[in-house]
């Protein structure tokens, strides 16, 4: 059920250019008069947020790396300048440092989605897959993109991340040595990742296209988890997703600016106002807050390499999910016992994230721990055998019955009243 | 250390964390909150209080610390302490700086410009360390924002509503008039000194002000503006320091509050045209 273009271009310059580049009837199927489950929720809104926030990272990115200097000796103070007299500079940089904080918070709203509403299962893997790709992609951007200020938290935190590709046996010390450009954190590091932090969203980008793509083959998944059947269970994109797709946009920038304009260094340490300096180290090395829960693992476990292995496990584990996950049923809302472990999973999510804010001492490292177990057996033990023993609730016939009161009836009779979406708007 | 700063933790996470932020000991004295003109969302400076912060920063505090990221002309400018460019002018000019080569090849001091960025008391941080028991004093042009304390859960969630963002001002307000004797059984070794809200209380600074050391300019009734006490001079300079660290701060927050009501109004009119577009749809609102 992917759109079908029935785009008609209606000038002679656009049938003319249609004819050599049919893109503009890509971007009407694809946009315009996609068909999407009619009864997606907000939690479905924040895609569109997602891409708003790539592209305002890019944006904001693009100029102040026409004003940052990626040197050792001028880093910090660039930055300053920017954050004085560069016109609005101040507003360029705490627009792109608070954007990465909200672009987490947008991508861990979305990945619990998938989580909850199994939109990782058939036939949606290979979307989910590149998902988890972006996600990495992110990470990766993110944490070079926090060293380039190079305060102390700049300086500390890559010293500790990358030092912990030294724990791979036989090549660790020759990567890390390629990490650094060097013998130790310095200036041919940060010029490096100044480098890869400018190409990595692009490559971003690309793998988003590739996430849409996969996305509209088989269309989006909804809260019910069945796939839509007729044109019933379906709306056009355009007006009906483009415009609560703005609204929840707008909301979330509400909150966007009330972080960057209001309270623009909550989200940062203030170690990093303080210059990078090799000879003294913080007293707290913490990443920032959207790593937290994977630092955490990182130290629950005694061994570094085990501990390292445990973390990047963590993220790697969940290209399998869909096939650890048992269950033919795909949305949680059918689903009375998962909810349980599901909900327990995300708290255990928060909690991980505040234990990594947490010195490694004392029984913050059992709590590490307690959770790290859970944090895995919900992946390996949980998904896995749930899906044999549950009992499902009874489930609608179709979208559209669950729309219309018809949940759990069963009954195929859809509403003849079921408005024919191409005629509205 | 406010570090966790995770909105997720807005959702979950009450019982069991507020018991364990309650049984952790703090080892220094939390900052008491001084009440600022400019925190809050239509805080702004005060012009007053940062000329006569800016005079205990220049008499005291420049003589050992350097302010290398902020120019003399940002003195003058929109949202700061309001001086007038010819104040400033004249201010600069009491400076010197080094210059050149010029077309003889020969470096050359001149009187500082405006447009010059505020000359460091050393040479470079070894002689600033040397000249002060080994310990270089702290570069001012960002410690407003390179100062805090650990907030703790939960408050640091409640911070996030009432904007309260002043912890390194109020830091240094309380530092500035912290020193006190040291604690029986506490050794303070030679050259430092104790001081309360000091991380670990030993600090290398010498109590930096007194009371009447620094002269205030007098009302139309004669009376200086402000008490000449350590307490206002710490207020005030580090009222001063936190313009010297976020200059823009006025026009941000300016910005902050349109940018809002925009996005309220424009998110109303979206709502409203959400539900007209949906309205019909049967079985949606």
């Amino acid at each position: 059920m992917s759109g079908h273009s029935t785009y008609v271009p209606k000038s002679a310059v656009g049938k003319w250019f249609e004819s050599r580049l049919p893109i503009m009837g890509l971007i009407h199927s694809s946009f315009v008069v996609f068909p999407n489950p009619r009864n997606l929720n907000y939690f479905w809104t924040f895609g569109g947020i997602l891409a708003f926030m790539l592209v305002a990272q890019i944006i904001t990115g693009v100029v102040l790396a026409m004003h940052y200097t990626a040197h050792a000796d001028m880093a910090f103070n660039s930055v300053e300048l920017i954050m004085r007299d560069v016109n609005y500079g101040w507003m360029l940089r705490y627009l792109h440092a608070n954007g990465a904080s909200m672009f987490f918070i947008a991508v861990y709203v979305h990945i619990f989605r998938g989580l909850y509403y199994g939109s990782y299962k058939a036939p949606r893997e290979i979307l989910w897959i590149l998902g988890v790709i972006i996600f990495l992609l992110m990470m990766a951007t993110a944490f070079m993109g926090y060293v380039l200020p190079w305060g102390q938290m700049s300086f500390w935190g890559a010293t500790v991340i990358t030092n912990l590709f030294s724990a791979i046996p036989g090549v660790g010390e020759v990567i890390v040595s390629y990490l650094w450009g060097g013998y130790s954190v310095s200036n041919p590091t940060l010029n490096r990742f100044f480098s890869l932090h400018y190409l990595l969203p692009f490559m971003i980008a690309g793998v988003v296209a590739l996430h849409i793509w996969a996305l509209h083959v088989p269309g989006s998944n909804n809260p019910t988890g069945i796939e839509k059947k007729t044109d019933k269970d379906v709306l056009p994109f355009h007006p009906y997703f483009t415009v609560k797709d703005a609204f929840a946009l707008s909301c979330f920038l509400m909150v966007y600016v009330w972080f960057a304009f209001y309270i623009p260094n909550f989200l940062g340490h203030a170690d990093n106002y303080i210059e990078a300096n090799a000879a003294v180290t913080p007293s707290h090395i913490v990443p920032e807050w959207y790593f937290l829960p994977f630092y955490a693992i990182l130290r629950a476990i005694p061994d570094k390499l085990l501990g390292v292995l445990a973390m990047f496990g963590s993220i790697a584990i969940m290209v399998v999910v869909p096939w650890l996950d048992s269950s033919k049923i795909r949305s949680g809302n059918y689903r009375p016992v998962f909810q349980i472990f599901f909900w327990l999973f995300a708290i255990n999510a928060v909690i991980l994230g505040w234990l990594g804010s947490k010195p490694p001492e004392g029984w913050y490292v059992i709590a590490s721990r307690i959770s790290t177990v859970y944090y895995f057996a919900y992946y390996i033990l949980v998904l896995p055998l749930l899906g044999l023993f549950e009992t499902p609730k009874s489930m609608p016939a179709s979208i559209a019955d669950s729309v219309l009161g018809k949940g759990g009836s069963g009954s195929a009779m859809a509403s003849g009243a079921a408005s024919s979406p191409s005629t509205k708007g | 250390m406010k570090s966790i700063k995770t909105l997720i933790a807005l959702v979950a996470l009450s019982g069991l964390a507020s018991g364990v932020a309650l049984a952790q000991s703090h080892e220094r004295e939390i900052p008491p909150r001084v009440t600022w003109s400019f925190s809050g969302p239509f805080g702004a400076y005060d012009e007053t209080q940062l000329q006569r912060g800016f005079k205990v920063f220049h008499e005291v505090c420049s003589n050992c610390h350097s302010m290398s990221k902020v120019a003399f002309r940002t003195l003058a400018e929109k949202g700061g302490p309001g001086f007038t460019p010819e104040q400033v002018t004249a201010l600069a000019a009491t400076y010197k700086v080094k210059d050149g080569p010029n077309d003889a090849g020969d470096m050359f001091d001149r009187p500082a410009r405006p447009a010059d960025f505020w000359p460091s008391p050393f040479p470079n941080k070894q002689a600033a360390a040397a000249a002060n028991g080994g310990a270089a004093p702290p570069d001012f042009s960002v410690i407003a924002k390179a100062r805090t304390y650990e907030r703790g859960f939960p408050w640091f969630v409640f911070d996030i509503f009432t904007q309260y963002q002043e912890q390194g001002v109020d830091y240094i307000a309380a530092l500035l008039p912290g020193y006190e004797e040291a604690p029986a059984g506490e050794v303070v070794p030679a050259g430092k000194y104790y001081n309360k809200y000091f991380p670990g209380n030993i600090i290398a600074m010498p109590p930096p002000l007194q009371d009447g050391a620094v002269t205030y300019l007098k009302d139309a009734d004669g009376k200086p503006q402000a008490p000449e006490t350590v307490q206002q001079y710490a207020k005030d300079v580090s009222a001063f320091l936190m313009w010297a660290a976020e200059p823009h701060m006025e026009q941000r927050k300016e910005i902050a509050f349109r940018a809002l009501v925009f996005l309220l109004v424009f998110a109303g009119l979206l709502y409203f045209a959400k539900r007209k577009i949906w309205a019909n749809v049967e079985g949606h609102a």
